[in-house]
């Protein structure tokens, strides 16, 4: 076995020694091929033999259900303790700055919990259908997975809240903190539509209330337009099912609207002729504005983009051909454009967008570049297919104030400095 | 009728028998809800009242009870230990820089009091509370507000004329209309600004976790 130290995301000895080499052949850097200097010392980890070339590894059963090599024990979830007064009612962030193309492995999906993770055996989980319909229904389930219709789809899942300790300023060091509340998995479900109308809606029926069985008892209310359109109950999630902390055995997926009305859990859904103005759609998840009042029922998630690499937890490390690697979502629609600003917004240069771009899903783009070690103020402003254009931090701070939380999808700004470590700055 | 035509007619009905089954179907995977059934989870209030169960409870009672099972949280007048959720006081702080966002000071309904304390609260002992023990809390916090007097008995009767300070100040989304500059096909591309200046660090402000547990809080967290 090998003994190297697995790597830390920001490994400042590590990183200094790389900008040091880097520094000594800068000629050679510059063009972006070194040759080889006379009299150079051969490459250990080439001339010598490795352990693991020279005996055996582990069996195939070694780890029944696979985990990431150790060397990538640092790409995490993690927690920032002051947020919240208790872990169970708290927040985890992904990883982004670690993580590349669209889909969010399983087990780095940030998690937000109102009352912790609720243990579900499924055998005795329920889903319950009832208010305004002709027949209130109850399936185990073994019925849902029977029902017709089943669905396959990769969508964003946003916290409202996601970005919203920026609003005054930059505050948090780290892609993973200012926007890492967000994932993206492909969900395996059905309709919800398919139960409404098992059910009978009636014509007054304007209105569905979804509650989840942890105990926080989570509910929201959802307009029956977007219930009857594209929202599914879903069990999987990226091909297996759903995570205890997503929701096992079951969840709702509310496509491109604010994460908080995805019921985890999710056990009842009640139909009625009016909102419910349950907890999460008044004390929260309503925007305070400037003037005292507020906005409510602020469902979609609007065009958002942030440069992943570089960032604060994922510093450049040589001069040269580099990758501006990030990615875009809007839950209005299909990410169509993401510009790229190495000047802080002076200039946009339109990036390439690798990959799906799938509607009300994450988009990856990069921008290829080479680095002569100038300081950078790097921006990515994302457009959708409804002409949506991100705006700046300043442009939503002038209708909004600073006080709204929610919904903060501004322009970032990261500050590579020309040693290549990158901060979280706002720019004029 | 020509063969070809009466072909199409048999193959319609025989897609009309089979979609009739599949939607049938549907109905037969589940089962009926029982009443008993559904009154054990429907148990969500609406501002209108509807879904308010049978029961009264003094701001009296409610003091004693918000002691016994709300103040280590919450603080003996709402007003929050630690960072425990203030749920008093706040008023006219809503423009302000900071403003407290309380029951009195910002919650637009009554029956969201009711609803969420009912199914939620205590936090960690969610729904042991019985109706007269919800309507005794909530006649409580509303006497913290200021919203009631010190002698109220709030009950399913009286609740629907409970009306909280705040509750006009809240309008549905209008980004359509009043971010409407943000829908912007031409996007300017070359020299869009003469200079460009930082004028915010979060390296300054060092509250990003290194591994070790922070207290300095800064503005916005969330909850």
């Amino acid at each position: 076995m090998n003994h190297s130290k697995p790597r830390a995301p920001v490994d400042r000895r590590r990183f200094l020694n790389l900008v040091g080499l880097a520094g000594a052949g800068a000629g050679a850097v510059a063009a972006g091929v070194r040759p080889a200097a006379a009299g150079a010392t051969p490459d250990p980890d080439i001339v010598n033999i490795p352990g693991w070339t020279q005996s055996l590894g582990a069996g195939v059963n070694n780890h029944p259900y696979g985990i990431p090599s150790p060397f990538e024990k640092d790409v995490v979830r993690r927690e920032v303790t002051w947020l919240t007064a208790s872990s169970e009612s708290s927040v985890s962030f992904t990883p982004l700055y670690a993580l590349d193309g669209i889909i969010t492995p399983n087990g780095l999906c940030f998690v937000r919990h109102h009352g912790g993770e609720a243990e579900i055996d499924p055998a005795r989980h329920r889903f319950m259908i009832h208010g305004m319909v002709d027949k209130p229904l109850v399936f185990t389930m073994e019925d849902i997975k029977r029902m017709p219709g089943r669905t396959n789809r990769a969508y964003f899942l946003e916290c409202a809240a996601n970005s919203g300790m920026e609003w005054r300023g930059a505050q948090l060091n780290g892609c993973q903190y200012t926007h890492g509340m967000i994932h993206n998995v492909v969900y395996t479900g059905v309709p919800l539509r398919a139960f409404l109308e098992a059910a009978g809606v009636k014509p007054k029926g304007k209105w569905v209330l979804a509650e989840g069985a942890d105990a926080s008892a989570m509910t929201r209310s959802i307009p029956i337009e977007k219930a009857m359109d594209d929202c599914l109950v879903a069990w999987a999630m990226n091909g297996e099912a759903l995570r205890p902390e997503q929701g096992y055995p079951l969840r709702l997926v509310v496509p491109g609207w604010e994460g908080n009305m995805w019921i985890k859990w999710l056990r009842r859904v009640e139909i009625g002729d009016q909102p419910w103005g349950q907890r999460e759609e008044t004390s929260k998840y309503t925007d305070l504005l400037a003037d005292g009042r507020s906005r409510r029922f602020t469902f979609f998630m609007d065009a958002k983009s942030v440069v992943t690499n570089p960032s604060p937890q994922a510093p450049l490390r040589a001069k040269g051909p580099n990758v501006v690697s990030g990615i875009a979502w809007s839950g209005r629609g299909t990410i169509t454009r993401v510009d790229v600003s190495l000047d802080g917004g002076k200039n946009w240069t339109t990036a390439r967008i690798e990959g799906p771009a799938l509607p009300r899903s994450m988009t990856r783009f990069y921008l290829d570049f080479d680095w002569n070690g100038q300081e950078l103020l790097l921006q990515s402003r994302a457009m959708d297919d409804s002409g949506y254009l991100q705006p700046t931090k300043a442009e939503l701070r002038a209708v909004r104030g600073e006080n709204s939380i929610y919904h903060n999808n501004g322009i970032q700004t990261w500050l590579v400095r020309s040693n290549g470590e990158a901060e979280n700055v706002e720019v004029s | 009728m020509s063969r070809s035509a009466r072909s199409c007619a048999i193959a319609g009905a025989f897609f009309l028998a089979f979609t009739a089954v599949a939607a049938a179907d549907t109905v037969k995977l589940g089962r009926p809800a029982l009443p008993e059934e559904i009154k054990a989870w429907d148990i969500d209030v609406r501002p209108d009242g509807l879904g308010l169960p049978e029961g009264k409870g003094s701001v009296t009672q409610g003091e004693e009870l918000f002691q016994n099972n709300c103040a280590a949280c919450h603080g003996e007048f709402g007003e929050g230990a630690g960072r425990w959720p203030v749920l008093a006081g706040g008023q006219g702080t809503l423009k302000s820089e900071r403003p407290e966002k309380t029951i009195g000071s910002f919650w637009p309904y009554a029956s969201t009091v009711f609803d969420y304390v009912h199914r939620a609260m205590p936090f960690g002992a969610a729904q042991t509370l019985q109706p007269d023990e919800v309507y005794a809390i909530v006649a409580y916090l509303l006497y913290l507000n200021d919203v009631v007097p010190e002698d109220y008995v709030l009950s399913k009767e009286n609740f629907p004329k409970v009306e909280l300070p705040n509750s006009a100040n809240f309008y549905d989304d209008d980004r359509e209309t009043t971010e409407k500059a943000f829908w912007n096909k031409n996007p300017c591309m070359k020299d869009c600004k003469a200079k460009v200046e930082i004028t915010s660090h979060a390296r300054v402000l060092d509250v990003t976790p290194d591994g070790a547990g922070e207290n300095d809080k800064p503005a916005g967290a969330v909850e």
